[in-house]
């Protein structure tokens, strides 16, 4: 018990010992430097120009508080539609693994050693150079279905309402994703989906045999035996690890700064090449990131208790 | 015939759905795999003087002579060339280090001192400098071989440091317990790049002046202490697998906190935990390829490199197709492996193993 309390005490000494050692260290080297400290830079003008903005009108007369912002607006934008689609992707992967058609099983199993065995960022760059190398210019647009068009500015497909067309040298009208969007998009899609196939296979593979048998006793179909036993059984297995691929995909869509898609991490690089405090804003880079991690996982801990079986815990 | 053609009704068309979706893919595969198939290998040009005969294509075959021009320089980044053999030997030797800690046989304590040495050998004869060799300094280390290092260095510092964390965040001593959990959770809600970024950028100012650390040693140290945190995981997930009757066994043989971890815990948990570590070791093969967004030189910052030459860009799809099937082969050995040993393990379960040592 003792030498319990002097380890400890130890442990916090020297700990405190190198952070105080470092903190003394960076004054020092901040001063001699003459960097400024705090966040007051966040006020001043950025003074650069965003290509894509979510939400937020932005010019580069407003402050680099702005800019973050827009900046994480841009991130929420990727990652929600981001873990939407990779969802739908991987359960129907998920699905066809398990398919009693051979081809089916195998492609998606082709699939998803492929992509979780390539490095997410070597994929962004293939995507990234299909949309700006081998795409046609607008001009020549592929469209594949009435209304969408593929080309090196990026994807356009129509909205109700209002169809793309070709004036000038891009598509006005319905809506557009740039090639840095589409690309991000299409990497982190195909890339999470891999790996939410693989839960999705897991978790039904976890419903004892007995559960399949019985729902075909009672006469259920495949469809209905999957869509009232089994699913809603394997969701108590799917749910905890499925949490972990949204986050991973939040934190993935940081990669972004490598392909030049303007979400929050290449806005704060941008602004600490500028203002040289890196300091502040790798503090906002991680605070922002922990706290989005932090609340997914409540709210998906708050998800599980709800799917998770009644009154056994009580 | 009659077995094939029965094979068939029952895997690809036993029902309607089945049926439609076997044609569904096999258009497919006539439709996109075909084009792909002659573009990468009928139409490919894998030989040229210049990029000329490339671009006459006009992209309607692969040009994989910008790999066959650039591989050196792809490989072995900007070492020197004559000295090119020194990265050779040095990355059979990790491999050599890789494929030997794979082998059960090996599993002995006395494995962590064959990695002390094989490292120790691979610094020295990477920076030279003694024994005839020339230095080298790290600004000048590149390509795959950089990769291979990053991720080897990477995996054997940030294992010991792992295991410390996973006991640590076991522990029974609540300020010891509390700073390992701080550390697991804070490095593991943040994306790696920002701790790149942390190294690059603010490492510098964190030290006395004067004292300065190059950028490949900083990014590798970001690469340790983020490795460091998912490793721990996976290691406690090990020790929760060790039944709780080996750690009363151990306490009634009157051995103290760190015998009993040491001689009865750890060898039990780890080998438990050896299929997903694997995994985990594939993550971090994988993530190094993040440190060409802070500017190291490693095999995809040479592919980038290699583009950026006028002769020789837009040939992006050719090149991230060649670095994906670089990393493919690494990774799927890898994964290959540690299936193989989980299957291994799960049949023959834990009593077997501790029969063995």
């Amino acid at each position: 018990m003792r030498r319990g309390l002097i380890l400890q005490a130890a442990l916090v000494a020297a700990l405190a010992a190198v952070v105080g050692f470092l903190a003394w260290n960076t004054a020092q080297n901040l001063e001699s430097r003459r960097i400024a400290s705090g966040f007051a830079f966040l006020w001043r003008e950025a003074g650069f120009e965003i290509g894509e903005r979510t939400l937020f009108a932005y010019s580069a007369a407003d402050s680099y508080l702005r800019a973050l912002a827009v900046g994480l607006a841009n991130t929420f934008r990727v990652a929600a539609i981001g873990i939407v689609l990779a969802t739908v992707l991987g359960t129907l992967l998920g699905l066809a693994r398990l398919a009693p058609n051979w081809l089916l099983a195998k492609l998606a199993s082709a699939y998803v050693e492929v992509m979780r065995n390539v490095p997410l960022l070597v994929q962004l760059f293939f995507w990234y150079a299909i949309i700006s190398e081998v795409l046609p210019g607008p001009r020549d647009a592929l469209n594949p279905l009435p209304g969408v068009f593929l080309s090196n500015r990026g994807i356009a497909f129509p909205l109700p309402g209002s169809t793309p067309e070709l004036s000038g040298f891009n598509f006005t009208g319905g809506a557009s994703l740039s090639p840095e969007f589409a690309a991000l998009l299409v990497g982190l899609v195909t890339y999470t989906a891999a790996f939410i196939a693989e839960i999705v296979r897991a978790g039904i593979l976890s419903v004892p045999r007995g559960q399949f048998e019985a729902a075909e006793s009672l006469g259920l179909g495949r469809r209905d035996a999957m869509r009232q036993v089994i699913l809603p059984q394997a969701l108590r297995m799917i749910v905890p690890p499925l949490t972990s691929q949204f986050l991973n995909l939040t934190k993935n869509s940081s990669l972004a700064v490598a392909i030049g898609y303007p979400d929050l991490v290449s806005i704060a690089n941008t602004t600490m090449n500028q203002t040289g405090q890196a300091i502040e804003g790798i503090a906002i880079i991680m605070a922002v990131y922990l706290t989005i991690s932090l609340s997914i996982s409540a709210f998906m801990n708050w998800y599980n208790r709800s799917v998770a079986l009644k009154g056994l815990h009580r | 015939m009659s077995t094939a053609v029965s094979w068939l009704r029952r895997n690809l068309f036993s029902s309607w759905a089945s049926g439609v979706a076997t044609l569904a893919i096999l258009y497919l595969a006539w439709a996109l795999l075909l084009p792909f198939l002659d573009w990468a290998f009928v139409k490919a040009i894998w030989w040229a003087q210049d990029s000329k005969a490339c671009r006459d294509l006009q992209g309607a075959g692969a040009c994989w002579a910008f790999i066959a021009e650039k591989h050196r320089f792809i490989i072995f980044g900007t070492y020197p060339y004559e000295q090119h053999w020194r990265p050779g030997v040095a990355s059979a030797l990790l491999i050599a280090l890789w494929c030997v800690s794979a082998l059960r046989a090996f599993w002995r304590w006395w494995l962590s001192l064959v990695w002390v040495a094989g490292l120790a050998l691979i610094a020295t004869l990477m920076w030279g400098g003694v024994l005839g060799l020339t230095y080298v300094e790290n600004e000048r280390w590149g390509g795959l071989i950089l990769t291979l290092l990053l991720a080897t260095f990477g995996c054997a510092f940030a294992f010991p440091l792992a295991i410390l964390l996973a006991l640590g965040r076991r522990s029974q001593l609540p300020a010891v317990r509390a700073v390992c959990v701080g550390y697991i959770e804070l490095v593991r809600g943040v994306p790696l790049i920002s701790l790149l970024f942390m190294a690059s950028v603010m490492l510098p100012l964190f030290l006395p002046e004067g004292l300065t650390i190059d950028k490949l040693l900083r990014a590798q140290i970001a690469l340790i202490l983020f490795a460091a945190a998912y490793l721990a995981e996976v290691i406690r997930g090990g020790l929760q697998a060790v039944s709780h009757h080996q750690y009363q066994a151990a306490e009634a043989l009157g051995l103290g906190y760190w015998k009993r971890t040491l001689f009865v815990i750890l060898p039990q948990a780890l080998r438990f935990a050896i299929p997903p570590l694997v995994n985990t070791f594939i993550g971090l093969f994988k993530d190094t390829s993040l440190v060409v967004i802070i500017g190291l030189f490693d095999l995809l910052t040479s592919l980038k490199v290699s583009l950026q030459e006028p002769a020789w860009t837009g040939f992006g799809v050719e090149a991230y197709l060649f670095a994906a099937a670089v990393y493919f082969l690494f990774c799927w050995a890898m994964s290959l492996y540690s299936q193989g040993l989980e299957r291994d393990l799960a049949r023959g379960g834990a009593p077997r193993l501790l029969r063995e040592t």
